[in-house]
């Protein structure tokens, strides 16, 4: 999330090949003048711990000037759905 | 349940919900059983005490802190609660219940944990001998240690309301106050008093284990005041029904989330979920506030007129919407009013709008009772005595919980300020009505429970 520039998309789908992580769906919509990409992407093939890759998805954001965030699906199906 | 990847506005909710209401579970709380500690020998006894926690809790705080990372909802206290200590002190003179209370805090900064709780007795119908010295120990417990919370169940709709222990519990809340004047009596914000108290609450300073319950639980305390009043704030002129029904909708969501990061953290302890408890837990940072949502629902000060019925319509919209939610409601579930974690209660009372007979009238209609609030150091203990009387009535005679946790911060005088910090907060002395009570309250013995408690 954050403001839309070129690269944003390359910059973050190729760190998630980087590491081994496929993508199963995208999503992206311009809300209130800000970016905002979901991902739901596979996260069983990891090289690595969740908590490395969620750091350096992070970072990644940041290069991007955009603020990243790596949750488990689970969580919204709990939340939003009776 | 509907497949189907979740949508964008599913997750910019969550999202929202987290960063800007400030979404948390305030606490999830490894219960742990001591029954087996038990022994004569108070030095075997703190030896299986501390060998207990620290073997069952050895993981504990590193797996909430990696289902947090994962899941992406901050968690912000990972807790102990114990047998009720009275079970495994039996005997125990004043000096080894004392250093009990030390082994348990040892044992907390051992597994890294922020609290421990259960230093306490459940003696609505009457007291052992070893109850009453492991209460009257309680203030050199509470000062001598950090983490060590502690409290005492004085009344039940079953058993009425104890008056002896509620007089030795206001003693216990005046001595812990004193001995900790040099922090504005903070020892005493870590006792509750209580009626009817809930054997798997998993909030502080009341939780403990009870006996009813298995070896070991994860317990969990979802919090969230701050996306109810979201909820609120953008339904103005809403009727109460509708209003009701959206309440319900946002404690499903809280409730549902608290429930699956509990299950997952007890799943990869190999402990039992126990329940989740949805309590509306106000903390001092703004618009994480209980009284902003009475606010938020047309009242310019929480206390004037109407927020009784606004508390009502709240704490039982956010049970409705939490049994919904999940089948492992329980604890206390429903919206607290500290006055010092509440920044708006605080300013409140400051301003008048909340005294103490307004916050006992709250107390009938919320989820536990009198929390937080600093009164003047020089309240005889025969008056703290009857606000708790009066407090646990409440709870007994409406079946329901009610708790006090009351400071009398020493030297201190109303229009003066308590500062404890942190999750705690500060807040200005409330005045206590004065005029003699104790020709009332030294009668002792027992209140008699109501009638409704003879249903068998």
């Amino acid at each position: 999330m954050g403001v839309d520039r070129v690269g944003i998309v390359a910059g973050i789908s190729s760190l998630l090949a980087q590491y081994n992580v496929n993508i199963e769906d995208i999503s992206q919509t311009i809300m209130q003048g800000i970016f905002v990409m979901a991902m739901i992407v596979n996260v069983s093939q990891l090289p690595c711990s969740f908590s490395e890759f969620k750091k350096a998805l992070e970072e990644r954001g940041k290069e991007l000037g955009v603020e990243v965030w790596l949750q488990r699906e689970e969580i919204f199906r709990a939340m939003h759905r009776v | 349940m509907k497949r189907g990847f979740v949508s964008l506005n599913e997750i910019m909710e969550t999202i929202e919900m987290v960063k800007k209401e400030k979404l948390d579970i305030r606490t999830i709380t490894l219960g742990i059983s001591l029954l087996d500690c038990c022994g004569r020998d108070p030095k075997e006894v703190m030896e299986r005490v501390y060998n207990k926690i620290v073997k069952v809790a050895s993981k504990f705080v590193d797996v909430v802190r990696e289902v947090e990372e994962e899941y992406g909802i901050p968690i912000v206290n990972a807790r102990i609660s114990l047998t009720p200590i009275s079970l495994v002190s039996a005997g125990f003179d004043e000096g080894a219940l004392v250093e009990l209370g030390r082994v348990l805090e040892l044992a907390a900064n051992e597994v890294k944990v922020d609290f421990i709780g259960g230093y306490g007795a459940l003696v609505e119908k009457g007291m052992t001998p070893w109850e009453e010295r492991l209460i009257s120990v309680i203030p050199y417990v509470l000062s001598s240690t950090e983490k060590v919370c502690s409290f005492v169940n004085v009344a039940s709709t079953k058993a009425g309301i104890n008056i002896d222990a509620v007089l030795l519990c206001a003693k216990v809340i005046k001595r812990s106050a004193e001995l900790t004047s040099s922090r504005d009596g903070i020892g005493a914000t870590k006792f509750v008093v209580f009626a009817n108290a809930p054997s798997d609450n998993p909030f502080m300073a009341g939780a403990f284990h009870g006996v009813q319950e298995g070896e070991t639980t994860i317990n969990v305390g979802v919090s969230g005041p701050g996306v109810i009043r979201a909820v609120v704030e953008d339904l103005r002129g809403m009727d109460f029904r509708n209003l009701a029904n959206e309440i319900k909708r946002a404690a499903f969501k809280i409730t549902a989330a608290g429930e699956l990061l509990g299950k997952e953290i007890a799943r990869r302890l190999g402990v039992t979920f126990g329940i989740v408890d949805l309590s509306l837990a106000p903390t001092p940072n703004p618009g994480d506030s209980v009284a902003e949502i009475i606010e938020a629902m047309g009242i310019e000060r929480c206390g004037l007129p109407g927020t009784i019925a606004a508390l009502a319509l709240l704490n039982d919209a956010v049970k409705k919407g939490g049994v919904m939610a999940s089948s492992s409601v329980g604890g206390l579930s429903g919206a607290f009013i500290p006055v010092s974690e509440d920044a708006e209660m605080a300013r409140c009372a400051l301003e008048g709008s909340i005294n103490i007979g307004k916050l006992k009238a709250m107390t009938c209609v919320c989820s536990v009772g009198l929390d937080m609030i600093a009164i003047p150091g020089d309240t005889p203990i025969e008056v703290i005595a009857c606000i708790i009387a009066d407090e646990m009535a409440i709870g007994v005679f409406n079946s329901k919980t009610t708790a006090v946790r009351l400071v009398p911060v020493p030297g201190k005088k109303v229009g003066d300020k308590a500062h404890w910090g942190g999750l705690m907060g500060e807040a200005p002395i409330i005045g206590v009505d004065s005029g003699r009570v104790d020709a009332f309250i030294m009668r002792g013995g027992r209140i008699p429970p109501p009638l409704f408690s003879f249903n068998n």
